[in-house]
This record gives structure tokens, sequence and C-alpha cells, in this order.
């Protein structure tokens, strides 16, 4: 199902907590959801679920607006701090939340057992959720998320507190999810981002400052190439001098003389890795590393949200 | 209403898998026990009638204090907690939320009831007994822990503190169990009978009494209306 986000606001008090945010998301897409602590991506993914009522706009989603309250069913929800009841064994909690969700009874024993088993929570299924590490904590709310197959999942950091192997698995799982499923997460873990999400949307102050996919995002902020290259039996000052003078190179850096190192700017919207090779065949230069620098999600978060 | 009985259930269990069920019971039952049966003065022998009025007056006491023992957690901790978030995103309304916790209450109240049944089989052997009045005043109890129960819930919904819950809940039902008809006492005229209509035990005892008088049951139903529409008001804020 789809979801459609129509200028969304929420105030608390004189503070704008979400301001005028407008989004969609189409059925198979993966969305992330990133800014820094208190941007506003809490409130949105708990107004996206009903559970707030929102000052302005609506959110609509297969084209129901969610303030119906008609929705719920169709959405799986992992709150930020993963509340459980506590007192619950595992397998008794999942089997209430199957049947709250209105899981045909006969088809709860199986639903659970499922989520035991996409979740991996074999070993633990009959201890109480109070025994359980935070990581095992995490698989319950993700396993109670999905119970009732939901066809929107409204994630709220869904892989803190997990270990790096949980934590592949989690996104494994995700990734699998999401090709049917609607899936909206928020996280502040950058390389998590990218490894699972088709489309990212970073929101600072209650506004949304970027929308794109991880890549395009990258590029837009990158805006011109620079390559990282070692050269071999050249004399620094001549290959500087060389290199800069280039016709597609605006800039060149000695990073580390005793090596050969340089960093090459190339001017916007040009490549100049042809041109480098070919003043290295003509002047008998060993090119030994040409490396493209990235600029990374974290400059481009650190961009967008730093101000 | 299926979502309520599933929370009613749920809250069921988790009284009595955390004990607070066993617990409240043996309490009401050594309470109710005792100044019905061994207390001496006051007592059913020493009263030589085949009534259990007795009983329903030291219930109405008990239950005056344990009821609000019984509420308190339920809306403050799932607030406390966030559970609530998690509870109210679900296939829910806030209304099947407050029905199905007050459900659950209310069942517990009324299993802690059952068991003094072998009391009325107890006195039937001791005299003619008024089984009329007997059952009406099961009925009264079961009417004034409903109200107590929805009082208790109100007080749960307003706050994440459970000792702030049960506080609340005992200082709104003293007003109801005593203080009213105290007030109504020092009054005459119309805030006398207004008083001495709000008064929760002198529509308990005209009850207990054997009269099931549908100004009665309005007066305990309107309580609980009342109650659970302010606690569904409550956790509606958010």
């Amino acid at each position: 199902m789809d979801i459609l986000i129509q200028h969304l606001n929420k105030s608390y008090g004189p503070q704008k907590a979400v301001d005028d945010i407008s989004f969609e998301v189409k059925t198979g897409e993966i969305l992330g959801f990133l800014g820094p602590n208190g941007a506003g991506k809490t409130t949105t993914m708990k107004m996206i679920t009903g559970y707030l009522p929102m000052d302005l706009g609506d959110v609509l989603i297969g084209g129901q607006s969610v303030k119906t309250g008609a929705l719920k069913k169709q959405i799986g929800y992992l709150p930020e701090n993963n509340p459980l009841y506590l007192d619950m064994p595992v397998m008794d909690y999942l089997a209430f939340c199957a049947a709250i969700q209105g899981v045909p009874h006969s088809a709860i024993a199986n639903r659970v057992l499922d989520m035991v088993q996409v979740c991996g929570l074999g070993a633990e299924k009959h201890k109480r959720i109070r025994e359980l590490s935070k990581g095992y904590r995490q698989r319950v709310g993700l396993a109670q998320a999905m119970i009732h197959d939901p066809a929107v999942l409204i994630l709220d950091e869904p892989t803190t507190g997990l270990d790096p192997n949980q934590i592949v698995e989690i996104r494994e799982l995700i990734r699998k999810l999401g090709q049917e499923k609607t899936v909206i997460l928020s996280t502040h873990i950058l390389p998590e981002v990218e490894a699972t999400c088709d489309r990212i949307l970073i929101i600072n102050k209650g506004k949304i400052v970027a929308d794109g996919a991880p890549a395009t995002l990258r590029k837009q902020a990158q805006g011109r190439q620079v390559l990282q290259i070692r050269l071999e039996d050249a004399g620094v000052e001549d290959a500087r001098q060389a290199l800069a003078n280039l016709p597609g190179v605006s800039a060149v850096e000695i990073s580390n003389p005793s090596e050969l190192r340089f960093d090459v700017q190339s001017h916007p919207e040009h490549l100049s890795n042809r041109e480098i090779f070919e003043l290295c065949v003509q002047r008998k230069w060993i090119l030994a590393e040409m490396i493209p620098l990235e600029t990374k999600l974290e400059d481009v978060f650190r961009d967008l949200t730093v101000n | 209403m299926k979502p309520a009985w599933i929370i009613a259930k749920r809250e069921l269990n988790a009284y009595f898998d955390s004990l607070i069920a066993y617990f409240i019971i043996v309490l009401f039952l050594a309470f109710s026990g005792f100044f019905t049966w061994l207390a001496g003065n006051g007592d059913i022998f020493f009263r030589k009638q085949a009534d259990l009025n007795v009983f329903f007056g030291v219930a109405k006491w008990t239950l005056f204090f344990f009821i609000p023992a019984l509420t308190m957690r339920q809306l403050a901790e799932e607030k406390k907690t966030g559970t609530i978030e998690l509870l109210l995103t679900k296939a829910v309304t806030d209304r099947q939320v407050v029905l199905g916790k007050f459900l659950s209450c209310f069942l517990m109240v009324a299993i802690t009831l059952a068991l003094t049944l072998p009391y009325y089989i107890t006195i039937t052997y001791l005299g003619k007994v008024d089984h009329g009045a007997i059952w009406s005043g099961y009925l009264g109890l079961l009417l004034l822990s409903a109200a107590y129960i929805s009082i208790g819930l109100f007080a749960s919904s307003i706050t994440s503190n459970q000792i702030v819950a049960f506080l609340l809940a005992l200082s709104i039902g003293i007003f109801f169990q005593f203080l009213f008809e105290v007030i109504a006492g020092g009054m005459t005229g119309f805030i006398g009978e207004l008083f001495s209509t709000l008064s929760l035990s002198m529509h308990f005892e005209s009850i207990s009494r054997g009269v099931i008088d549908s100004k009665d049951l309005i007066y305990f139903l309107s309580i609980v209306v009342l109650g659970l529409y302010l606690s569904e008001i409550s956790i509606s804020k958010r």
C-alpha cells in the first residue's frame, strides 16, 4: 500500500516538531528516515501510525486516512524504546498481539511459530520477555510488528541493541519484507540506511532537507570528482606541475610527498581519469594507485543538518 | 467487542501470573471471613440471624480498599513503560482498551466474590434464609465494585504513577463511600437530598436489603459509564 503524507504539522506548545512535511512512499519501497535527535522523526512516525493526532495535514495509506482508525490492521509498528509486557512469556505475548490484530483464532499458533522462526527466537520462546537480552527483546518487538502480516511497516530504530550478526540478519529480513511491503524505518546508523533503504529522507528541525536514493544524494553533495593517485618514478614538483596543467584538473594537492601521493580535483562535471593515465604513459611514470574519493553519507548528513 | 475481551483475558492472566490475584483473594477472604464468622461481637453467630448482612457490610469496606489496588496499575503502568503506545496502535479503539481493563478487574472481583459462596451455603444450614436478599446483596457488591473500578481506572488514566493512582482512587472513592452521606446528614432541603442521592452507601444498602430499585441501578451504571468515559477521554489525550 502506498503511503501519502500531506502537509503534516505538529507542534508541542510553541515548538514546531514537524513543519509541513509532505512525501510519498510506494509499495515495495524501503524509506530510511534520517535526522539528528529531536528532528521530528519519531513524531512523524507516531502520526503515521495514527497514535498521535496531527495538528494539520493528513496521512493516507492506500488512499484512506489514518484518522479513521480503520487502517490499524494494515500497520505494523515498532516504537522507539520497544515497550513490551515484560511479565509475559514470548509465545503468549505474540499470541496476544496476533489475536488483538484480528488474526483468526485457528491461524494464531502458526503465525506465532513463523515469527519465532523468522526472528530467530527459537531458543528463547518460552522465556519471559523480562529475562531476554536487549537484542532478543528487539526481535520480539519486530515479531509483534509483523505478526499480522501488515502491508505497512513503521520501524523506529529497528536495529538498536543488536549485535553485528543480528544487525545483518535483521537488515536482510527488512530487505526481504520490503519487496512486497511498504517500509519506513528511522535510524542513526548511516551505513545501515545505505545497506537497507531504497530511498533516504533527511529531516532537520521538522523539515525535509533531502530526499532521494543514497547514491543520488551522495552525487549531489559531491558535485566534482576527487581522485587520490600515487605515482612512482616521478619528481614531486614536476608531477604536481604536470597534473595541474591538465585541462580537466582544477586543483592538485600533495598529500604525501615521499610516497608521491596527490589529491586531484577535477572541474565540475568533468572526469580526468583518462587524462591522468595518458600523462603518466607519456612521461613513463608508473600509476600505482588511482582511487575515486566518494563523499560519504556522513558528510551529506552533516552538511544538511548542522547549521 | 472482541478486542476488549482479548485485553481483559490478558490482564486477568497477568493478575494470576504475578500472584497479585492470589494475594488479593486470600486477604479478602481472611478479612471478610474473620469479621463474618469469628469476630465475636457482631458476627453471624452473635446476631443469630441466617443472613449475610455482616459479610456485605465488611465486603463493602474491603472492596473499597482492594479495588484501587487492582486498578492502580492498569493504565498508569502502561503509560509509564510506554506499552500504551503499542497497545493503542494495534487494531483497538481507546474505548475497547478501557472496557477491556474494566472487564478484567470486574472479573477479578467476581471471582473473589464467588469464593465467598460457601458462606451462603453454610447459612442455609444454620436457619431459614431469605434467598432473594442474599442474591441482591451480591448484586449490590458487584455494582459497587463496578463503580469503584471505573473510578479507579479513571484515577489510573490520569497519572503514570501507580501510588498516585491508588491514593487518588481512594480519595475520590471516600466521597461516595462515606463523605456524601455525612454532608447529606448535615444539610436539609434540596442540597441534603442531592448529597444523599450521590452517596453510594445509601444505594448499596437499599439493594443489599433486598430491594432492587431501578433508581439504584441507574445510579451505579451512571458512575460506571461516567468513569469509563472520562478514562477514555484521558487516554485519548496524547
